[in-house]
């Protein structure tokens, strides 16, 4: 499978891929790894995708289906931060490797959820060209790195050629493939505020072939306990079972303020499930998700208060 | 608009113009008549194209060439630049019979090297994590496995999988190209 043809520039600055891509004015797309958009452009190009499906669902504003620009990310050296610093979080830019997020020794301790999601991510060839941020802009339902870094609050750092902002990462989704970017806007990278105190976090995800493949289904929990061993903050996010990866307030809520004794749990978990908007597709049946969602989150969320009320201030 | 770019492949560099479409899997294969280097699915899913990229393992044909100036690239070619003497990863995989037609087999030892770069003493199930990205459709994983355990033993008996400045050599000891520098070698990337 060939790709199209397009131009390319490995642009030099934020704002010169930022005004290049207004420029093009929706005709050219920014990569950091390639890994999902190389293999949408080679699609595309080859009409190997159902009649009627467009490659990239909308993501691309002005509607273009395959792009006459890419621009290259790589070489802009700011892009490719990957720190912890006390008082700020977790920084991951938008070219920092999910390999190197895997595997970065303050990631894996203070931040043991988006490691794992980071290392369970595609393969190691993927790990080793792909994004985390690439993963939350490529929007995908499933995507690993976003149930997560939805549950810990992660916040995007946006640019365009004259500002720069944040978003939630909440408010970022909007579809299979859709995100809130406007044109000529991208992520420079996501920021992961610093785990509250007693608190633990889980991942945890089921696929067919468990690896390699896309998650059918994920969710991650955080979970913050007070000095009585109540519940202060909890939120539960969930991954591959509605239109976007989405955060369930309505399932979390009902723990807090309360100490997470077996039958709250239920409630929530319960609560989680009710909020699935599952699909029938390849990966799963919808019937099959919403039982796993039962699953996976009362998994996670044993995880997280076992690790909160473990004493330690994150999970391991 | 062609591009230029230099490729450093198995220690010898290329001066090229491409097309920025163009993925270092085709430049390799068509442009650098190397073609060890396999396209499979073309979506970065059966790892025949994987090569080392400054190191790392990376599906070639996801990359494009033009992200690769600038870059050291190495493919099963460079497991042996003599093209006598094999590898020890090439010699286990021979020895225990993990290659049947013979097409993944340039994807799955530059994913053992890249594995046993960084992890010289694998367990089973890291060896089986290390080659995930990695599809065989003959021999059902087991001697591909195998070999990559007694590749691992043979690497470490040589000293050449860890230890600082030691290559990933054959029998041969070390082996230069003609600018003086070690082929088949990258440091463990951490």
């Amino acid at each position: 499978m060939g790709l199209p043809k397009f131009e390319y520039v490995a642009a030099k600055s934020v704002a010169e891929a930022c005004r290049l891509l207004r420029e093009a004015g929706g005709e050219a797309r920014v990569m950091a790894g390639g890994t999902d958009l190389l293999v949408k452009l080679k699609a595309a190009a080859s009409e190997a995708l159902p009649r009627g499906t467009d490659a990239f669902n909308g993501a691309a504003p002005g509607g273009a289906r395959s792009p006459r620009l890419v621009i290259g990310l790589r070489g802009i050296q700011e892009l490719a931060v990957l720190a912890v610093t006390p008082g700020v979080g977790l920084t991951i830019g938008a070219t920092a490797y999910l390999a190197d997020v895997a595997s970065h020794p303050d990631v894996r301790r203070l931040y043991p959820a988006v490691s794992y999601a980071a290392a369970e991510t595609g393969t190691p060839q993927v790990r080793n060209m792909g994004t985390v941020v690439g993963n939350l802009c490529n929007a995908a339902p499933s995507a690993d790195n976003a149930p997560a870094l939805l549950a810990l609050d992660a916040e995007l750092r946006l640019a365009t050629k004259e500002t720069e902002g944040t978003m939630p990462l909440s408010q970022f989704f909007r579809g299979p493939g859709e995100t809130a970017l406007r044109l000529g806007e991208i992520v420079t990278s996501v920021v992961v505020p610093e785990p509250p105190t007693r608190s633990g976090m889980s991942y945890r995800h089921l696929s067919a072939r468990g690896r390699v493949d896309l998650s059918a289904v994920g969710a991650a929990a955080l979970v913050a306990l007070d000095e009585g061993g109540r519940v202060r903050t909890a939120r539960i996010a969930l991954g591959g079972v509605a239109p976007t990866p989405l955060l369930v307030p309505e399932a979390a809520g009902l723990l807090v303020g309360v100490v997470p004794a077996a039958h709250i749990v239920a409630a929530a978990v319960a609560a989680a499930a009710e909020a699935a908007r599952p699909i029938s597709d390849v990966r799963a049946s919808a019937g099959y998700r919403r039982r796993m969602v039962r699953t996976l989150v009362e998994r996670a969320l044993a995880d997280a208060i076992g690790r909160a009320s473990a004493g330690k201030e994150v999970g391991s | 608009m062609k591009h230029p770019i230099v490729l450093t492949v198995n220690g010898e560099e290329y001066r090229l113009a491409i097309d920025p479409y163009r993925t270092l899997a085709e430049v390799l294969r068509e442009d650098l008549r190397l073609t060890g280097t396999k396209i499979g699915c073309g979506t970065g899913d059966c790892g025949a194209c994987t090569v080392l990229l400054d190191g790392h393992s990376v599906s070639s044909c996801l990359t494009l060439a033009v992200e690769a100036d600038g870059r050291e690239v190495m493919t099963v070619e460079g497991l042996a630049p003599s093209g006598e003497r094999l590898h020890p990863i090439q010699q286990a995989y021979v020895d225990k019979g993990a290659i049947q037609c013979g097409f993944c087999t340039p994807g799955m030892e530059i994913s053992t090297l890249a594995l046993l770069l960084q992890n010289p003493h694998p367990t089973e199930a890291e060896i089986r994590a290390g080659l995930a990205g990695n599809l065989c459709r003959c021999t059902g994983y087991n001697k591909i496995v195998e070999a990559v355990g007694a590749a691992a033993e043979a690497m470490a008996e040589s000293g050449s999988a860890d230890g600082a400045g030691a290559s990933a050599v054959g029998a041969d000891g070390p082996t230069a190209d003609d600018q003086g520098r070690p082929c088949a070698m990258w440091p463990p990337v951490g």
